[in-house]
């Protein structure tokens, strides 16, 4: 079990790629790591199908591991399909300041398909990470990344990201 | 519990299907990335496009994994340097055969670098070019068949979550949350420029005109829609009422005609392919068969 918690504690230094301020566990894309008959497994999962981030994580995954000397195996596992719901308290708050306002926690049945309604109604309000108004508005629903949306506060003019609730 | 130690696999064209679809709509709209007519449209277009790319590598990966035993096997029945074929069998026992002859094991690359094009199984609808009478690239008809297609991918990805193949299952999951965005992107954007001025107005009516007739092809009868009978796939006529009152519902908001349909329907998801699909791959393609053995 040592070189298990060994693991876990070499992967909790591993920072995303785009967001270096978390980590992939923080972010929820490191799942588990077990041990099976085979050797030690890392399981992570894609945020979005086309993050080109994918191949970087597995790289940084494999060298922090070589660092410590461990050799184990990297799987990828679609399902459950990552949430930003896996992102804790403590996690949203590194990303509100470090400029990103937070995923909102996605809403009761928001895994039913919806019919959105016109523009404005399907927003719900997010709050601006520099000034805290939630006098905001969507500039785009695609910004830097794919998992983040484009907006701008209305009071103190500052553009920012929005990490998508997912 | 017999079931559960071996899970099913959906045939392998329907997985093709699925993937092609994905693959050709992304490289076809990828070709907005640096013309976008703003930015964050740009910006838009290149991460769905990144998503539809994700989508069809999945599902290549998968159908790789589970039928490239069977692909190798018949690869030596080709010279050299031909594509891969797909030998035409009854309903989900078409086989590839063929190859370049190297003895490599098919991955998702092979799939998606070394088909030709009438072995492609996508719906003729993605192929078709951004053009209309009033530009050789137009938003209009970008977002109509962005619109259309992810409609139906909203319905079907959702259905196919509880398909009998666990791997497609979980892909159906992951794809299901992106599409959400892609429907809610191009809505938004058809009720704009439908509801916007008489230019907006007149070249989505003429996009939707346009498009329109290639959607039949969702619900004609064919090889593949037989497959979708299976417990691993959706029949798709279970699909088409919910599609209709999704499409009505935004012309109706976005203030334009539902055509009266109609001409007959194409027939890409057989193979037969409109002349615009083979300069898309020829693209696409063409450095991976220059270098077939590139590594970057």
């Amino acid at each position: 079990m040592n070189s298990l918690q060994a693991i876990w504690d070499a992967l909790d230094a591993v920072p995303d790629p785009e967001i270096p301020v978390v980590s992939i566990r923080e972010l929820g894309i490191l799942r588990d790591v077990r041990q099976t008959s085979t050797g030690v497994e890392i399981i992570i999962t894609p945020t979005y199908s086309g993050c080109p981030a994918m191949g970087q994580i597995e790289d940084d995954i494999r060298t922090a591991l070589a660092q410590q000397q461990i050799s184990a195996r990297i799987s990828i596992q679609l399902a459950p399909a990552w949430t930003t719901d896996w992102i804790s308290a403590a996690t949203k708050e590194k990303l509100r300041s470090y400029g990103i306002a937070p995923p909102h926690t996605t809403a009761p049945g928001s895994d039913k398909v919806v019919r959105f309604s016109p523009h404005k109604a399907a927003v719900d309000a997010v709050a601006c990470p520099q000034c805290g108004s939630v006098n905001t508005t969507e500039t785009s629903h695609f910004g830097s990344t794919a998992c983040k949306a484009l907006y701008k506060c209305l009071d103190c003019l500052e553009p920012f990201d929005y990490f998508k609730s997912y | 519990m017999a079931a559960l130690a071996t899970p099913v696999t959906a045939p392998l064209d329907y997985l093709l299907h699925l993937a092609d679809n994905a693959l050709v709509l992304g490289q076809r709209n990828a070709e907005w990335c640096g013309n976008g007519p703003v930015l964050e449209e740009d910006i838009a277009l290149a991460n769905m496009s990144l998503d539809l790319i994700g989508q069809a590598r999945m599902l290549y990966q998968h159908a790789a994994k589970i039928y490239a035993p069977t692909l190798v096997a018949s690869r030596t029945a080709l010279p050299p340097g031909g594509a891969l074929r797909l030998r035409p069998g009854g309903a989900g026992s078409a086989a590839l055969a063929g190859g370049e002859g190297t003895g490599d094991p098919v991955t998702e690359d092979t799939l998606a670098y070394f088909r030709d094009a009438n072995d492609f199984r996508n719906y003729t609808l993605l192929e078709l070019p951004h053009a209309s009478d009033a530009s050789e690239r137009d938003y209009a008809v970008t977002i109509t068949r962005n619109f259309f297609y992810s409609a139906l991918m909203l319905l079907l990805w959702e259905a196919l979550q509880t398909s009998t193949d666990p791997q497609l299952a979980a892909i159906a999951g992951k794809s299901l949350k992106e599409v959400r965005y892609h429907f809610r992107h191009s809505r938004d954007w058809l009720v704009r420029l439908g509801d916007g001025t008489p230019e907006s107005h007149g070249r989505t009516q003429a996009a939707v005109n346009h498009l329109m007739p290639y959607t039949q092809e969702y619900w004609a009868q064919a090889a593949i829609n037989n497959i979708a009978a299976s417990e691993t796939a959706v029949g798709m006529a279970t699909l088409q009422t919910r599609w209709d009152d999704l499409i009505n519902d935004a012309l109706e908001e976005a203030g334009l005609q539902r055509p009266r349909v109609m001409a007959k329907p194409a027939h890409g998801k057989n193979g037969r392919h409109s002349e615009h699909l083979a300069p898309l791959l020829a693209e696409m393609q063409s450095l991976a068969r220059a270098h077939p053995q590139a590594r970057w």
